[in-house]
């Protein structure tokens, strides 16, 4: 539901979209924990609504304060041979491989 | 001679070049001091063994010429740590054991420093308690069942406790500062690309800095002058001239133009924090400074915009938590299931709903209305302050809208824990300096911090004025040491 007047609106996230979020964030939620997360979240867009008071129509977006052009560097290897390093905190390997639940049926 | 670990960085320093204490006393008193302050759950690892040992391999061969020569100190757990388990507060890298190490930590080692161990803070980063932490919530030296603040909680009450002589935090909306200011501590954040943030667990990668915490003013400038460095691992590391902070210290700021944002008198703001907000600005003209009126018009929009970046900052750098490569893996009967199971038991509740608010912000048909708008408005906050700063060197603000709250007391309110942030949230969005220094107690005697701002890279300009305020507010933590009874 969106509720509009001149400059504020206020959408509600319902249940559905909390569960919809959840699998794209890939996170499993019960239903107790969603409907949890279903009140936080919208106390929370209320308060983010706020942003709707300021028209922004000509200002550039802000994305990155570091006012520097990303840097090039070399094409060239500087760690070899860290394999081992790699896979030393693996939940679970097989010789030089990570292991992950069967994918391909 | 007072106890070695009540005695600042620079008095240790200097004591153990002179060889009044060595490196392994100073070690064995911090560590001895750790194992009765247990209670106040600061340390996720400790390091205590290797710390004695490397200690003593110092003494044995010592050199006086480093910056921190043999001194021993306990580090956020966000910081990786070659070989010392890293867990950034989170169940999720309970095990994970990094095999290198961050840049500013190094740095650290590199000028003589020994690792005592990893303390605790929000996980991930993200809360302004410590009670989002896996490792449990950490509680604030000055009194029982006080919050240390957060997220680097674990570094304030450590140096409010004495169980380090100087620490590190990371600053991503006030993380350093709103805890200096629960402790009556020192806290400085560093212009955003001063120190690097290579293997520095990531929250919000445009906001995030790690910065030095410590007992007074003089040993921030020691430590920031150790972890400020250009860093080609670091793609937002910035090369410009640092300082040498420490050297470079003055009380003379005669003539500075100090700036006092009227936004800042917010709502609802305790009057003991508006008289101490006075107080401040009766010391900075006492110090010289002349004091000049400005408008931060934007400041009311900061936090609703830090609420939209920082989640979706943090969905996106949390990704890499898959239970595929590192940390935590629960079962699941198929890929997908491995993920959203692993993820579901190895994020803590705040994390999942920030993951989750950073999802929906950046999710198909909402980017342009709230990512894309806060980034805009972020714009006009940063315009705010380069504005201001025509007109100032350095601006003047409470560090927080209150003093620490009880453990508990504003935990089932997201939004009402967000709002301590309201002071700092600027600075960061804004990639500012800014330091918080102990200026005087509530009706509690709780401690409260004063902010000062300062232009980018102007990190010098910030510790004077502090250095300056600091002499003139005299301020002195009354801690009784009650966790030890």
């Amino acid at each position: 539901m969106v509720v509009c007047d001149n400059i504020f609106y206020h959408m509600t996230i319902d249940l559905k979209t909390v569960k919809h979020i959840s699998k794209l964030a890939r996170i499993s939620l019960d239903e107790k924990k969603a409907e949890k997360l279903a009140t936080d979240m919208n106390s929370i867009f209320e308060f983010i609504e706020k942003l709707n008071e300021l028209n922004t129509d000509n200002i550039e977006p802000l994305t990155s304060i570091a006012e520097t052009t990303l840097r090039f560097r070399d094409d060239k290897i500087t760690s070899e041979n860290i394999r081992e390093k790699i896979l030393k905190n693996s939940p679970e390997k097989n010789d030089d491989f990570f292991v992950v639940p069967k994918v391909v049926e | 001679m007072s106890e070695i670990t009540s005695l600042t960085l620079y008095e240790l320093i200097k004591n153990i070049k002179e060889k009044k204490i060595s490196s392994n006393e100073a070690a064995k008193s911090f560590v001895d001091r750790a194992e009765k302050s247990k209670k106040i759950n600061v340390y996720v690892t400790e390091n205590f063994e290797n710390c004695l040992k490397l200690s003593k391999k110092f003494d044995d061969k010592p050199n006086f010429d480093l910056k921190l020569p043999g001194i021993p100190i306990a580090v956020k757990d966000l910081f990786c740590t070659n070989e010392v388990r890293t867990t950034a507060g989170s169940n999720i890298l309970n095990n994970f054991v990094p095999t290198y190490e961050s840049t500013v930590t190094q740095n650290i080692w590199n000028e003589g420093g020994i690792l005592l161990g990893k303390l605790n803070c929000d996980e991930f980063a993200m809360g302004s308690s410590n009670e989002t932490s896996f490792f449990g919530n950490v509680q604030n030296p000055i009194a029982e069942d006080l919050v240390p603040g957060g997220s680097s909680g674990g570094s304030s009450a450590a140096l409010a406790a004495n169980l380090t002589p100087v620490t590190i935090g990371t600053d991503t909306g006030g993380s350093i500062r709103q805890p200096a200011s629960f402790t009556g501590t020192v806290g400085l954040k560093p212009t955003y690309g001063s120190c690097s943030r290579y293997g520095i667990v990531a929250f919000a990668s445009s906001l995030d800095q790690a910065g030095p915490m410590s007992k007074n003013v003089k040993d921030s400038s020691i430590l920031l002058e150790v972890i400020s460095s250009f860093d080609k691992k670091d793609s937002t590391s910035i090369d410009f001239k640092r300082n040498n902070y420490s050297s470079e210290l003055t009380r003379n700021i005669k003539g500075l133009k100090i700036g006092i944002p009227k936004e800042y008198r917010v709502d609802g703001m305790p009057d003991e924090i508006e008289k101490l907000w006075k107080k401040g600005i009766e010391y900075a003209k006492d110090c010289g400074a002349e004091i000049i009126d400005i408008s931060l018009p934007h400041t009311s929009y900061a936090l609703p915009t830090y609420y939209i970046v920082a989640p979706a900052e943090a969905s996106s750098n949390l990704a890499r938590y898959d239970g595929v490569k590192y940390g935590l893996r629960s079962s699941g009967k198929n890929l997908i299931d491995m993920y959203e199971k692993t993820r579901s038991e190895g994020f803590g509740e705040e994390v999942k709903r920030r993951v989750m608010i950073g999802t929906y912000v950046l999710s198909s048909g909402y980017y342009d209305a709230y990512y894309l708008k806060a980034q805009k408005v972020r714009q006009l906050i940063k315009q705010d302050f380069d504005q201001a700063y025509n007109k100032v060197d350095a601006i003047l603000t409470p560090s927080t809208p209150s003093s620490a709250f009880k453990i508990g007391e504003k935990s089932n309110d997201p939004v009402s824990m967000y709002l301590n942030d309201i002071f700092t949230v600027p600075v960061n969005l804004a990639g500012l300096p800014g330091i918080s220094i102990p200026a005087g107690v509530d009706k509690n005697n709780y401690p409260l911090g004063l902010q000062i701002i300062g232009k980018p890279f102007d990190e010098q300009t910030v510790l004077n004025i502090a250095y300056s305020m600091e002499e003139k507010i005299n301020y002195k933590n009354n801690i009784t040491d009650w966790w030890m009874k």
